[in-house]
């Protein structure tokens, strides 16, 4: 696979790397050249020096032949403009870009640039991950197809502690797709019963997330945190 | 009119006071407070006094987007000292907001082409530089080498 890397910073030096000992052939352009001057010294060809969100720095790093393009650069507007060039001008299909201000998402989302990684944001989910008691924890959001799935712990005293999966009575568009318990994770049947301490992950049609989340919390345990 | 102006340069700042002396709404926005002098240079009054708004922010930030009133405006100029802001800026506007008109500057002649056949207003200085420097080559006093 011909992997085209923009921006040799840590993400997009580090991800060069990991490729070339994988196998793939990777260019990386960096546009300063003290930067470019570095990578250069570890990565040799791998690595050209230019501004890539100007076109023929693109056309002769070979994005019409790329498989995949990463736009790695500090500067969101950057990362849009040569995912969407990628995309429309030079027909790649595969575009991963990065964006360094979760409030520039939009953005993206709008102009039709994805996936789209954030550390911030990845690093804001660990957080309310680690932080018991923030509230569903979301771990993806489908926005195309129309889905979510969350992650939520079962307390004490409430409705689906001690109940069978099937009794809970969620409301439709809601299933329970795993149960975890002591470090273990099961698919569930209906009849499998859910125990006070373990942690749930849902699948969800949207705009379910605060109904479903009173099956698993208990009126009196949570605000009290 | 209602125009809304992306970037308080040399540029921005002048589209902003012809527009104003038109007679239309003009709301400016730019990430340096200090830049409104531009739009003050050579007046007797204050920008506001004179009846423009401006807003300071940065050009991808929705928020000074609304607070500039993008969300009414009739015309939409930007002209940021930096390509792709203008480019990502000047989409938003149009796909999000659907201001009727959006005028984007883009320095880069091939990316300014390449927006352009995708349905977006740009306006390249570098490229109207080219043509006016060829033009006036072309001519000129003509081939000294003929005349001797």
């Amino acid at each position: 696979m011909y992997v085209l890397i923009v921006g040799a910073g840590k993400v997009g030096w580090n991800l060069a790397r990991e490729l070339l000992h994988r196998g793939h052939e990777v260019t990386v352009v960096e546009s300063d050249r003290g930067r470019y001057a570095t990578v250069e010294e570890e990565l040799g060809h791998s690595v050209q020096s230019g501004d890539g969100s100007e076109l023929w720095v693109l056309e002769r790093a070979g994005i019409e032949r790329a498989d995949m393009v990463v736009a790695v650069t500090g500067d969101d507007e950057d990362n849009i403009l040569i995912s969407q060039v990628g995309r429309e001008k030079y027909g790649v299909e595969r575009i991963i870009a990065r964006c360094n201000n979760p409030r520039n998402f939009q953005h993206f989302e709008l102009l039709g640039v994805k996936p789209v990684v954030s550390a911030t944001d990845l690093i804001l989910r660990l957080i309310e991950h680690e932080v018991p008691k923030y509230g569903p924890l979301h771990l993806l959001d489908l926005h195309q197809e129309r889905l979510e799935i969350i992650e939520l712990d079962v307390d004490e005293g409430s409705a689906a502690a001690g109940a069978r999966v099937e009794d809970v009575g969620l409301p439709d568009g809601a299933l329970v797709i795993s149960i975890l318990r002591e470090g273990m994770g099961f698919v569930p049947t209906g009849e499998s019963v859910i125990n006070a301490g373990d942690e749930v992950l849902l699948v969800l049609d949207p705009g379910l997330e605060e109904s479903v989340t009173g099956y698993f919390t208990s009126a009196a345990g949570t605000r009290a945190a | 009119m209602f125009v809304v102006i992306v970037g308080c340069g040399r540029v921005g700042s002048t589209v902003a006071k012809s527009m104003l002396s038109d007679g239309h709404d003009v709301s400016v926005i730019d990430e340096d407070p200090e830049a409104i002098a531009l739009l003050e240079k050579g007046q007797d009054r204050s920008w506001e006094e004179l009846g423009g708004s401006f807003t300071v922010g940065t050009a991808l930030e929705i928020d000074a987007l609304l607070e500039a009133g993008i969300e009414r405006a009739d015309a939409f100029v930007v002209s940021t000292d930096g390509d792709n802001t203008n480019l990502v800026i000047a989409q938003v506007a149009q796909r999000r907001f659907e201001v009727p008109q959006v005028v984007v500057r883009v320095l880069d002649p091939a990316r300014a082409k390449w927006y352009r056949e995708q349905g977006l207003a740009t306006i390249c200085p570098t490229q109207t530089a080219i043509e006016l420097l060829e033009e006036a080559v072309r001519g000129g006093a003509g081939d000294r080498r003929e005349a001797a």
